[in-house]
């Protein structure tokens, strides 16, 4: 059997409350709000923590550690480069995992997803994207910032519980393509374009109802079967004609988060999933549609093994989290409303090669230990052992809010901090207001992009507030202890 | 093995300093070339007298060249010496230790630095390529984390905490308004200066280092030889420097609240001079107060106050012009300016002032003719990772 092993999602912590964009835009808008990717966040930064989730719950349930890593999104950080190699590093995945981009297209998600699943062995699919339209527009509206991973795997399929690690398995997948120009953007330009609503509604409705009919015919079930419907795609009219055409009652299509995270494009396939597989329970049968330049039509089935599955910050508690980000700042943000710089010398760019030599540290957040068991970061050339300090959780010291030093969005907050696990590093916090930064305050590790100089981005790794009120979160939870037994920090699903 | 020290072997004969401020008009040629005549005069020497110099800048300029060609130095060995903020004492350290050698009969300490050609405000690192994960924060929030990391050790309240700073601020303000050399020549009050907006932490502008250019400068020759020179010489008592190992950053044990390189570098310095008590055998110090609370700590290491009562001493007036002890009589890097590679040297002035009685009698330390040494305390870097020089200078 194979099928998803693991899941993770990551929702930036900005949100922007629709209501505020019609007063500076004169148009636009909406209700509810949009999750907006923080300054320090891009696609390949949001697709690390997304990353980091699914592992960090998947492997103690039994799922192997990725053999092969694929990412996905409209916006890589670089081109040229590959994107997924920063994921690699981050992740600490042995040399010889290929890591591959699969970027450009919205539906460059389902190659990823498509890629996992076929590759042998334990395979990560990471699907990340920043949807952004010029002021005032829909898709700035409706649009949103979110990455999601899915792990996928095998096992032995007798249900015994001993290596059952597959958590839905996929029944069937077809795909069906047509060129059609429905919506478009040139490389670098900042919005999509958009053809007549009603002509690419008319396209994508026949090619979701077509993929379905394939989907459901190599499944061997019918509409009537379907206990979850999950229809994903930037078209919103079409989404709502395929949920119709489907056949699936209405009360068993699952929510797509629009009101409160909104569509994250070529995140949004793996994040409903997501969301979906936290609402499943086992042995339920689930339907993913994706509309994009064609459609794709996934059937999975849940197993037993979800129900001792516990994801990493479920969807749920993430969309619950957030913390209110300004029209204004989201548009300096996005590079759409330039605004007085730092007086202060821009960053350096960072050096290739000691970046290189040094990755273990910059990506992976390596600690050295030495002889005597004492932690370090970041590693001395004294240490005898290395250890990823990625996931450990740290109490602050001390700290104090910098108004001079050079920052994106500024004031930087600073902070001592100490780690469970031992060792101290003064570090940047973020997603944090200066007003809510206290001495003794929980801080977990976050992977960021502190800068852009030259044109390559500075990479590496900040604290930022533990706030789900998990165990993590109280100062005297033993770390190594929750990590030992594998216990989630997301809140338990109810079934 | 051991710390030795050179203890009345080497001794300053000359010291020239200029205004520091923002010289639009001036750069480091120019800088330099004040500094040094006023040395050269000082002395009574030319700089064809002088066997070797020593010139510190941390960022102004690189190697000898940039001091031979402004001074017409012909066929004179010149050793540029960067050790952050400690570069201009480190420049003179390294003179000293080559006149006790035997190796020069005359050497020169000069530091300058031009900060003010850079475009910004503030001090800004020479960048050297790095794998872009450095701390990214100013020295003043870094040093702005000591003052609540204090105030709660000692249960000192944060508003007496914030007097305190704005005292240290207020008495180096006062005598940098008597200081015709200072950068600021203004007094604020401690009720003005509490009212300031924050930049870092709970610290104000006004708890920072004046930014400046300036150079300063000191000649040294064998102790034996210093009268042909001067009636009144400075005799270099003891000279230490520790360039801590960084591990403060990442030792969970480490407070913010103590310097070690300062207590260890404090420790050497009164072993080689000999000194017991030091409140109660200086004359006077020149502690390195780039930030208010640094200079709280400092006294602190230094051995100038007990722990934990330093910002009581502050606001008792133990550290002013006619306090027990006088802390910064020229007005400190608060108000004479910080010109990086300077500073050490400027310390030195002001002992070479004071001591010698030619400090203007309105700025004369209470200590004058009763006590007769002198402690310079010069640092670079950050709580947890810096460099720490302390110079006695003695009347000989």
């Amino acid at each position: 059997m194979r099928g998803v092993t693991g899941w993770g999602v990551h929702l930036p912590h900005p949100r922007l409350d629709r209501a505020s964009i019609r007063d500076v835009a004169g148009t636009g808008g909406g209700k509810g709000s949009r999750t907006v990717a923080s300054y320090d966040e891009d696609t390949t930064t949001m697709g690390a923590e997304a990353a980091r989730a699914a592992i960090r719950a998947a492997l103690p349930g039994g799922a192997a550690r990725p053999g092969s890593l694929w990412f996905a999104t409209t916006e890589p950080a670089y081109a040229d480069r590959t994107n997924a190699a920063v994921l690699h590093a981050v992740l600490r995945l042995d040399r010889n995992v290929p890591a591959y981009d699969l970027t450009g297209s919205v539906r460059s998600a389902m190659a990823a997803i498509r890629a996992a699943w076929q590759a042998p062995g334990a395979s990560l699919a990471v699907t990340s994207d920043t949807r952004t339209g010029l002021p005032g527009s829909g898709d700035e509206a409706v649009g949103g910032d979110a990455a999601a991973a899915l792990l996928f795997g095998d096992d032995d399929g007798d249900n015994h519980g001993d290596g059952d690690s597959v958590l839905a398995e996929i029944l069937a997948w077809e795909s069906v393509t047509e060129e059609f120009v429905d919506r478009w953007r040139t490389p670098g330009a900042v919005a999509s374009k958009l053809w007549e609503e009603r002509f690419g509604e008319n396209r994508y409705t026949e090619l979701g109802a077509e993929a379905i009919k394939l989907a459901l015919g190599a499944a061997g079930i019918d509409a009537k079967g379907i206990d979850r419907l999950v229809v994903a795609g930037l078209h919103e009219r079409a989404v709502a004609g395929v949920q119709r055409a489907s056949g699936v009652p209405a009360e068993r299509i699952a929510d797509r988060l629009t009101a409160v995270a909104g569509n994250p494009g070529a995140a949004q396939p793996a994040l409903l999933l997501a969301a979906t597989l936290e609402a499943a329970a086992p042995g339920e049968t689930i339907l993913l549609v994706t509309l994009s330049d064609g459609a794709d039509a996934v059937v999975l089935r849940t197993t037993g093994a979800l129900a001792a599955y516990r994801p990493w910050r479920p969807v749920a508690v993430q969309v619950a989290a957030g913390g209110p980000v300004s029209y204004g700042r989201y548009l300096h943000w996005r590079g759409l409303l330039p605004v007085e710089p730092p007086r202060r010398p821009e960053p350096a760019r960072v050096s290739s090669s000691a970046a290189n030599r040094n990755a273990g540290w910059k990506y992976g957040f390596e600690a050295g230990v030495s002889g005597d068991g004492a932690v370090h970061l970041p590693p001395g050339p004294a240490d005898d052992s290395r250890t990823s300090a990625a996931d450990e959780i740290g109490t602050i010291v001390t700290f104090t809010i910098d108004r001079l030093s050079y920052s994106l969005s500024p004031p930087l907050v600073f902070a001592i901090v100490d780690f469970d696990g031992g060792g101290r590093l003064p570090l940047e916090l973020t997603d944090v207001a200066p007003a809510d930064v206290a001495i003794g305050g929980r801080v977990e590790m976050t992977f960021r992009r502190l800068a852009t100089s030259d044109g390559i981005h500075n990479y590496f790794w900040k604290g930022r507030p533990v706030r789900d009120g998990s165990a993590a979160n109280s100062a005297d939870s033993n770390s190594a202890d929750s990590k030992a037994d594998g216990s989630p920090q997301g809140a338990p699903r109810e079934k | 093995m051991g710390s030795h020290g050179i203890a009345d072997r080497v001794a300053i004969v000359g010291m020239g300093c200029t205004r520091f401020g923002e010289h639009w008009d001036k750069g480091i040629d120019d800088l330099i070339v004040a500094a040094a005549n006023d040395t050269f005069a000082s002395a009574g020497v030319t700089k064809q007298d002088v066997d070797a110099y020593w010139f510190g800048t941390a960022q102004s300029a690189m190697s000898g060249i940039a001091l031979a060609r402004p001074l017409g130095l012909v066929d004179k060995p010149v050793t540029r010496v960067e050790n952050y903020c400690a570069t201009g004492s480190d420049a003179l350290r390294q003179a000293a230790y080559a006149v006790a050698s035997g190796a020069y009969d005359m050497a020169m300490a000069i530091g300058a630095e031009k900060v003010k050609d850079g475009g910004y405000s503030g001090l800004n690192a020479f960048p050297v390529p790095g794998d872009g994960t450095a701390r990214s924060v100013t020295a003043a929030a870094m040093f702005s984390m000591v003052a609540p990391a204090y105030a709660k050790k000692y249960g000192v309240p944060l508003a007496d905490m914030k007097t305190a700073l704005a005292r240290v601020a207020s008495k180096n303000h006062h005598n940098g308004k008597l200081n015709p050399r200072a950068q600021f020549r203004k007094d604020y009050s401690v009720e003005q200066l509490c009212a300031m907006p924050t930049v870092a932490g709970s610290l104000s502008v006004f708890d920072c280092a004046g930014v400046a250019d300036g150079a300063a400068a000191a000649i040294v020759v064998r102790a034996e030889d210093a009268h042909r020179y001067t009636d009144k010489p400075l005799l270099i008592k003891a000279l230490s420097l520790v360039a801590g190992n960084g591990n403060g950053l990442g030792d969970p044990d480490y407070d913010y609240t103590t310097f070690p390189e300062v207590a260890a570098a404090a420790a050497d310095a009164y072993a080689q001079a000999g000194i017991a008590v030091p409140r109660a055998e200086l004359a006077m110090a020149e502690v390195h107060d780039c930030f208010t609370p640094t200079e709280i700590v400092l006294t602190e290491d230094l051995g100038l106050a007990d722990r934990g009562t330093a910002w009581k001493e502050v606001l008792s007036g133990t550290f002013d012009l006619d306090g027990e002890i006088p802390v910064n009589p020229d007005g400190g890097l608060k108000a004479f300016g910080h010109p990086v590679g300077a500073s050490g040297l400027r310390m030195m002035f002001e002992a070479w002032l004071q001591l010698r009685g030619e400090a203007p009698l309105e700025r004369r330390i209470s200590t004058y003719g009763k006590r007769n040494l002198a402690l310079t305390h010069n640092l670079g870097g950050y709580p947890g990772e810096m460099v720490s020089f302390i110079s006695i200078l003695g009347l000989g």
